[in-house]
């Protein structure tokens, strides 16, 4: 935490005989740090789920989640640091874009496979079949 | 951007990039090719969030039109290679009666 308030004064004014807090710098810092780090834990989560989960939909529904999630989060904190109008934007941009494409790619790869007949792993459960369900 | 600013988004490339390594390693390694299909369209994913912070750090703002241009071909390609291996080929038109047609 010191470091955190260390840095949001070195680009505060001194004042006389008084250092003052520059409180805008440090709720962005603040958020910044909270943000990236809540991504980067999902990032990683999804990745260790991708390499560790036992079947595909399983993996697929490692990555597809916390993909999702975590790239909103990561983008956010990198909207905290933005100077500009223009930066905030395109960063915006990029969130709307990652948050539309990446579901449907996800549910694209669960379909595909599906369709082709990659069962998923169930014990006792027993899966929808194919000719049944239609599409 | 405060120094401490700097290690830290550089602290964060760096977890980034091992995201992406260990994500290389179920493309390489996986069964099936939907497994290979998911790593790749994540990995895909580490890279926009890659290259955004990249050019925070390296403080050049041109590089997020390099992410989103990375994200929209990243979609693009996946649904690409989905459609050229359920139908083997890529000029099949998808809409209607044709994609029912189609299979």
């Amino acid at each position: 935490m010191s470091l955190i308030f260390a840095a949001a004064t070195e680009t505060a004014h001194a004042a006389e005989h008084a250092i003052h807090v520059d409180w805008i710098g440090v709720i962005r810092t603040i958020g910044t740090v909270v943000s990236m780090a809540a991504g980067l834990l999902f990032v990683l989560a999804g990745t260790i789920g991708v390499l560790r989960l036992p079947d595909f939909y399983t993996r697929l529904h490692a990555a597809g989640m916390t993909d999702t999630l975590g790239a909103e989060l990561i983008l956010l904190a990198l909207i905290f640091q933005s100077d500009s109008l223009q930066m905030v934007l395109k960063l915006l941009l990029v969130a709307f874009f990652l948050l539309v494409t990446s579901p449907t790619a996800t549910h694209a790869v669960a379909h595909a496979a599906y369709r082709a007949g990659l069962k998923p792993l169930l014990g006792d459960y027993r899966a929808p079949d194919l000719e049944e369900d239609g599409t | 951007m405060t120094p401490f600013m700097g290690y830290f988004m550089l602290g964060s490339a760096f977890l980034l990039i091992v995201s992406m390594g260990l994500m290389l390693g179920r493309l390489l390694g996986g069964p099936t090719l939907y497994d290979r299909l998911l790593a790749v369209n994540s990995f895909g994913t580490k890279t926009v969030l890659f290259l955004c912070v990249f050019c925070f750090i390296i403080d050049r703002p041109d590089g997020v039109d390099i992410a989103l241009l990375y994200a929209l071909m990243n979609f693009i390609a996946t649904i690409a290679v989905l459609k050229f291996f359920n139908y083997r080929a890529l000029d099949v038109t998808l809409s209607g009666a044709d994609a029912e047609d189609a299979r």
